[in-house]
């Protein structure tokens, strides 16, 4: 029997590379030949933080997130196990005690010991939370290696499914069977400001302008990100990018010399709770809804689909209904 | 039950859309709180070829009369374009009127205000205009077509409550008629109670609820101290005084010292 995985994002690469180490036979089906600026994954910031993202995610996001670190560097792709630092501009410190009571495993760091952590930040914060266990990885370089990984298993590309079984993993183009999924419309950009030297992901909290970065090496960083409710995947606006390039610039004024590479945009696919889901109909799993939490995220759905599969259990995240048309019916 | 432009609304509530965890979250704080009315901002990415069709559709299934502002505008020229837009998406002719006049403190632009106000209202929309609670500024609207008026409990986002009770109270009994509804600066369930005893006849809010650290439980604090304070108003209460007055007589007890 062979499995067909429709769509090569990071979710269908994740499915296949688990499917194919579990010794299932797998076909790959994508216009695409790579990953490239077509998924929504090849915009994402590669921050795997589970720990930060409880603030406004559910328990199973965390939960599930702390598979990820282990198993993306089990595949081979470099993780940077730094940790994250959560920062916020003096008058908005109330926005930093929300969020560490809204959040665990977390230290508290005063001048001197940021200062310790990361000295690029030049001192220009007195408090900081330090998330310890939090990674980062470069996301285009991990859809690169899964890829890699699955030519080299022999897992090949095809134009269209066979009779088997199919995992359609479209992201948010799987719109027209799933009508209970969205999309959140992120915006981001990607500079180089080699007078910035930052280690690990920064989040800068702020009420109207939230911003992180993620270093990519090479005094390279990404900047991200909006979190707006449209389907658009049309070119980032000015006002955002003015948003995130001024919140950068309060962060580190030597980000204003930067060198602007890239400006992107894409919309995550989500569901109304913005969990991801799997859920079966017919021959058809369909594994969805990352929202914002792809490379997070992938590594335990990846599993429970695999489980699902091949060994029959029930994945904890999957729903037999769609929720719109329960309601609408 | 407050009546805005001939609709009557079974709620003292209206409700924002904007800045929840997650739309289901919004769903359940929506439920909870039993608002009448749901507010929503237009943003430019989402107008386009039904870019933001899905969300809109979550908010449609609340069921609820939809009030959409024009936040985020600072000139005339945006807000009118925005309700424009916002009247053919949403196929209402209501419109949540914010001119913004300063970037940091979000307090209104009272001159574009009454501009945009005149404009929109002579295009027939339905003007809900956001305030201050200047009572010069408020017969301005009220000229310009108005029959509603949002002034402001603090500034946007800030939760500070009621600034300046002193001026809300004025402006409550300088327009007895005309519908009040206390726009942003709400952090507190408190607050809503204080906005019914001054007489107020409905509250939005917004950031309040969606960044409460579980948005559906502030959301039924906020519907509870709205039905206790429009009780107290309603049932016309005592006057405050200075001196201590005991509620049970004294004259005729023993002294026992
Ligand atoms: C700005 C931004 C920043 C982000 N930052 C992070 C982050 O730091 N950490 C994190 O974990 N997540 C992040 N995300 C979220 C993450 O990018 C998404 O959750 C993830 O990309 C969703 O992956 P996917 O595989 O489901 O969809 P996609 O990546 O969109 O992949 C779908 C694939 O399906 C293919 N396809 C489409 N139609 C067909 C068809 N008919 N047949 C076959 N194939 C088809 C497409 O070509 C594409 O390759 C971010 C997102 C954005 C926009």
């Amino acid at each position: 029997m062979t499995y067909t995985v429709l769509g090569a994002g990071v979710m269908g690469l994740a499915v296949a590379a688990e499917l194919t180490a579990r010794g299932a036979t797998v076909q790959l089906c994508d216009p695409h030949e790579r990953p490239g600026p077509h998924a929504c994954s090849w915009w994402a910031g590669g921050m795997l933080a589970p720990d930060c993202e409880s603030e406004t995610a559910e328990e199973p996001v965390t939960r599930l997130g702390r598979e990820a670190a282990d198993w993306w560097q089990a595949r081979g792709v470099g993780v940077e196990r730094r940790g994250s630092l959560v920062v916020t501009p003096g008058r908005d410190r109330a926005e930093l005690d929300r969020f560490a009571r809204r959040t665990a495993h977390h230290s508290s760091l005063d001048a001197e010991a940021i200062d310790a952590l990361e000295p690029g930040l030049e001192r220009r914060f007195s408090r900081a939370l330090h998330f310890a266990d939090e990674a980062h990885i470069d996301p285009r370089a991990a859809l690169a290696t899964l890829r890699d990984g699955l030519a080299a298993a022999g897992v090949p590309r095809v134009g269209m499914s066979g009779d088997g079984p199919v995992i359609d993993c479209r992201g948010l183009a799987a719109r027209e069977a799933l009508s209970d999924l969205r999309g959140v419309r992120g915006e981001m950009v990607v500079l180089r400001a080699p007078d910035v030297h930052l280690t690990r992901p920064i989040r800068l909290l702020h009420p109207r302008h939230p911003l992180y970065i993620v270093p990519r090496g090479d005094g390279v960083y990404m900047l991200g990100a909006t979190q707006i409710e449209s389907d658009s995947r049309a070119p980032a606006t000015a006002r955002s990018v003015m948003e995130l390039l001024s919140t950068a610039y309060a962060l580190h004024p030597a980000f204003g010399e930067a060198a602007l590479l890239e400006i992107g945009a894409d919309a995550r696919p989500a569901f109304p709770d913005n969990l991801p889901r799997i859920r079966q109909r017919g021959a058809t799993t369909h594994v969805n809804g990352l929202f914002r939490h792809g490379f997070l995220l992938a590594p335990a759905m990846a599993r429970m689909t695999a489980d699902w599969l091949l060994d029959g259990t029930r994945p904890e995240v999957m729903d037999d209904e769609d929720h719109r048309q329960r309601r609408t019916a | 039950m407050p009546t805005f432009y001939g609709t009557q609304v079974d709620s003292r509530l209206m409700l924002g859309t904007a800045q929840y965890p997650s739309p289901a979250v919004l769903e359940q704080a929506f439920r909870r709180s039993g608002a009448g009315i749901a507010t929503v901002s237009l943003r430019r990415e989402s107008a386009g070829e039904g870019a933001g069709e899905s969300f809109w559709g979550l908010i449609r299934d609340l069921g609820l009369p939809v009030l959409p502002n024009t936040a985020g505008c600072h000139t005339v020229r945006e807000a009118v374009t925005t309700a424009q837009m916002a009247r053919e998406m949403f196929g209402t002719d209501w419109i949540k009127l914010e001119v913004v006049g300063h970037p940091d403190t979000l307090q209104p632009d009272p001159f574009g205000l009454v501009e945009a106000a005149r404009i929109l209202s002579d295009d027939g929309f339905k003007v809900f205009p956001y305030t201050t609670e200047d009572g010069v500024l408020a017969g301005r609207l009220l000229d310009a077509g108005c029959e509603v008026l949002m002034p402001w409990g603090a500034p946007i986002g800030t939760g500070l409550g009621l600034n300046n009770v002193y001026g809300l109270r004025t402006l409550r009994a300088q327009f007895p008629d005309v519908p009040l509804v206390i726009d942003a600066g709400l952090g507190m369930p408190s607050h809503a109670a204080m906005a019914m005893e001054l007489g107020y006849d409905a509250i939005l809010l917004n950031t309040a609820v969606a960044k409460a650290g579980d948005p559906a439980a502030m959301a039924e604090g906020f519907a509870r101290a709205l039905e206790a304070g429009r009780l107290g108003y309603e049932a016309d209460p005592m006057e405050p005084r200075d001196m201590a007055a005991p509620s049970t007589p004294v004259i005729g007890m023993a002294f026992l010292e």
